[in-house]
């Protein structure tokens, strides 16, 4: 199970303990979000996270130091806007990344195509960089894809942008079956419920990706009842598993 | 090893342009240049489209020799008449083609963006006469300082939805936008107003604006019987200075393009002081192209300025900025004042109230004559209706 948060929300000092804590909790990878003033991607609740990170003084060289400071045995992960990479300057990015304990990336607005020179430098330090495959990717481009990603493929579970639903959607099962290869796979957007992250990994993923009711748990300042949501999820989670 | 990537995956100029975008939205822009391509070569198509131009649009527009204006400047100074165009600016020589397209690939819904609502029109009016459903996304601020163009949209049955996340205002409504487009491909076309963006946006646009420099070429050197000496065009993403850039490309004649020097360089953590993205930017990455952008040193997006809306971006066309760095586009700048001189000039010398965004133009080429030569156009991009209140505002101060 891996958890996304925004880091920086509420503020950047929260940040580490948080990542402890959701560790402690039981998630498997800590997707940490860089925020960006421009989240095309994202829906409502992680841009007004993203807004209020920034307002509270988040910036690529507090996220680094945080990230630093939220020594974790799990995984953590970077998730954020290629301008923000861009930015800092590709190769320093990647550097950064692997010496504050950060082993892969997600950049949701950087397809393989686009990504040559970023994956040079993540290949350079060590870091993965970890592509995303969506509902309507065809079934070439999709091979492509789990071919160039490193890490794992992320699933994009529906069309749109992140945020939570009530239901997984009939073709979120489609994609998953139809990933070629044995790389692993994890599912997200959209999923919010220990329901719906044990129905994509009984539909094939080896994890689901849980975000934006992270997020909205952070923002309402209620962080034991985000830490018993991890704690189901897993529960649901390993009892597909085990079956 | 590795497998071999497309490469002409997006089209680029330079290092300018590419697709950098969710991967939902990979196969929707790659349908729509194949669309747009093929179209392109289509006989019928084209007949469709320039039957609308003439008959709808208003088409040809006059190139207007501007007597007392040239008469000032010690140059003879033709204006290309974009004002003229139905619905008061170029936008419209770009809605129409693209719905056509549209309409070709069976959407039956239209979205876009607006700043200052001339795109948003223009889209409504394609919307109301094609058979469109459409929606407008508009910042929230731009809401509040454009109710006529609002009203006007609703009036042609479009609704505009208020966009109410970051800064309230152009960039935003096209983050809007694109979120849309994310879950809503499959039925809905997204007419991007500007020649930014994503491939195909900044090639199809230039194309469907590229009417304005053909008709231009064939009219001065009816006139005048030789090239202008310069083009003058105002920048905001590039659509009416690309238009009428593009067919000149390879003749002698200085192409100038005025960004909005707004109140000048400063900026603070969030906000430049203008919207040139040419004259103070940097190479960044901002709704799906890498080009110029107006951004803070870890790669926030700034908010831009300018007094006219239709510039109040902080970003470029891929190829605009292109062409910049190669020294073919020459950019400039015109600040607040240097528009509003343009602004009242055109208005008393010629009887022609120019938008503020073509104003900027005018302001540039009255501040630098010596830059244009013995013969220059202008492009008049829209009229200023639109900009009565603001101009009002302003000279109240």
């Amino acid at each position: 199970m891996i958890i996304y948060i925004c880091a920086g929300d509420p503020s950047p000092d929260a940040t580490p303990d948080l990542v402890r804590r959701l560790a402690a909790a039981g998630a498997d990878i800590i997707e940490l979000g860089l925020p960006h003033s421009d989240p095309i991607a994202d829906g409502p609740t992680i841009q007004a996270a993203a807004q209020r990170a920034i307002a509270a003084g988040m910036n690529t060289d507090v996220y680094f130091q945080m990230a630093s400071l939220a020594d974790v045995a799990v995984p953590k992960v970077f998730m954020g806007y290629y301008n923000m990479i861009y930015a800092r300057g590709l190769d320093k990015f990647a550097s950064d990344c692997a010496r504050s304990g950060i082993s892969g990336m997600i950049v949701p607005d950087l397809p393989p195509e686009e990504a040559v020179p970023l994956k040079d430098a993540c290949i350079r330090h060590g870091v993965d960089l970890i592509f995303l495959a969506a509902p309507n990717t065809p079934p070439e481009r999709l091979k492509m894809i789990v071919e160039e990603t490193s890490g794992f493929t992320y699933l994009v579970a529906r069309i749109g942008v992140t945020g939570a639903r009530s239901d997984i959607a009939a073709d979120t099962r489609g994609l998953i079956a139809r990933v070629p290869g044995n790389k692993p796979k994890a599912v997200g957007f959209g999923i919010s419920t220990p329901a719906q992250a044990a129905e994509v990994v009984r539909a094939g993923a080896d994890a689901a990706i849980v975000g934006s009711v992270c997020v909205d748990l952070i923002a309402r300042g209620e962080i034991e009842r985000l830490e018993q949501l991890v704690r189901d999820m897993k529960s649901a989670i390993r009892a597909v598993k085990l079956q | 090893m590795k497998p071999q990537l497309c490469e002409e995956f997006a089209v680029r100029f330079g290092r300018y342009g590419g697709l950098f975008v969710p991967e939902t939205l990979v196969q929707p822009l790659k349908e729509l240049a194949e669309a747009y391509e093929r179209l392109m070569k289509d006989g019928e198509f084209h007949s469709e489209l320039n039957l609308l131009l003439k008959h709808f649009a208003g088409r040809p527009t006059p190139l207007y020799f501007a007597r007392n204006l040239s008469r000032e400047l010690k140059c003879r100074i033709y204006l290309k008449r974009e004002d003229l165009v139905h619905g008061g600016a170029h936008k419209l020589n770009n809605t129409l083609g693209q719905a056509l397209v549209a309409k070709r690939m069976g959407k039956t819904r239209l979205i876009a963006e607006t700043g200052a609502g001339q795109h948003g029109v223009a889209t409504a009016i394609v919307g109301a006469n094609l058979g469109f459903e459409t929606q407008v996304y508009m910042g929230e601020v731009d809401i509040e300082r454009q109710k006529m163009n609002v009203y006007r949209m609703e009036l042609m049955g479009a609704e505009v939805i208020p966009v109410r996340s970051g800064s309230r205002t152009l960039k935003d409504a096209i983050n809007e936008a694109m979120r849309d487009w994310a879950a809503s491909f499959e039925h809905t076309h997204y007419l991007l107003g500007t020649a930014a963006g994503a491939h195909p946006f900044p090639s199809m646009v230039r194309d469907f604006q590229s009417v304005i420099g053909h008709e231009a070429r064939e009219q001065i050197l009816e006139a005048e019987g030789r090239m202008p000496r310069s083009i003058v065009a105002c920048v905001g993403g590039g659509s009416n200075a690309m238009g009428i850039f593009a067919p000149f490309l390879k003749d002698d004649v200085r192409l100038l393009a005025v960004e909005a020097g707004g109140r000048g360089p400063g900026r603070t953590d969030k906000i430049a002081d203008n919207g040139a993205s040419m004259g103070y930017g940097s190479d960044g990455i901002l709704h799906g192209a890498l080009t110029k952008i107006l951004q803070d040193p870890f790669g926030q997006i700034l908010e831009s300025y300018s007094v006219a809306a239709g510039l109040d971006y902080p970003g470029v066309g891929p190829e605009l900025a292109y062409l910049a760095e190669t020294g073919r586009v020459l950019p400039k700048l015109a600040d607040d004042k240097t528009a509003l001189q343009g602004f009242r000039a055109l208005s008393r010398l010629e009887g022609i109230i120019p938008a503020l965004e073509s104003a900027h133009a005018v302001g540039y080429a009255m501040q630098e004559p010596e830059a244009l030569g013995d013969l220059a156009i202008i492009n008049i991009s829209g009229r200023g209706d639109k900009d009565l209140a603001t101009v009002m505002d302003y000279e109240n101060l």
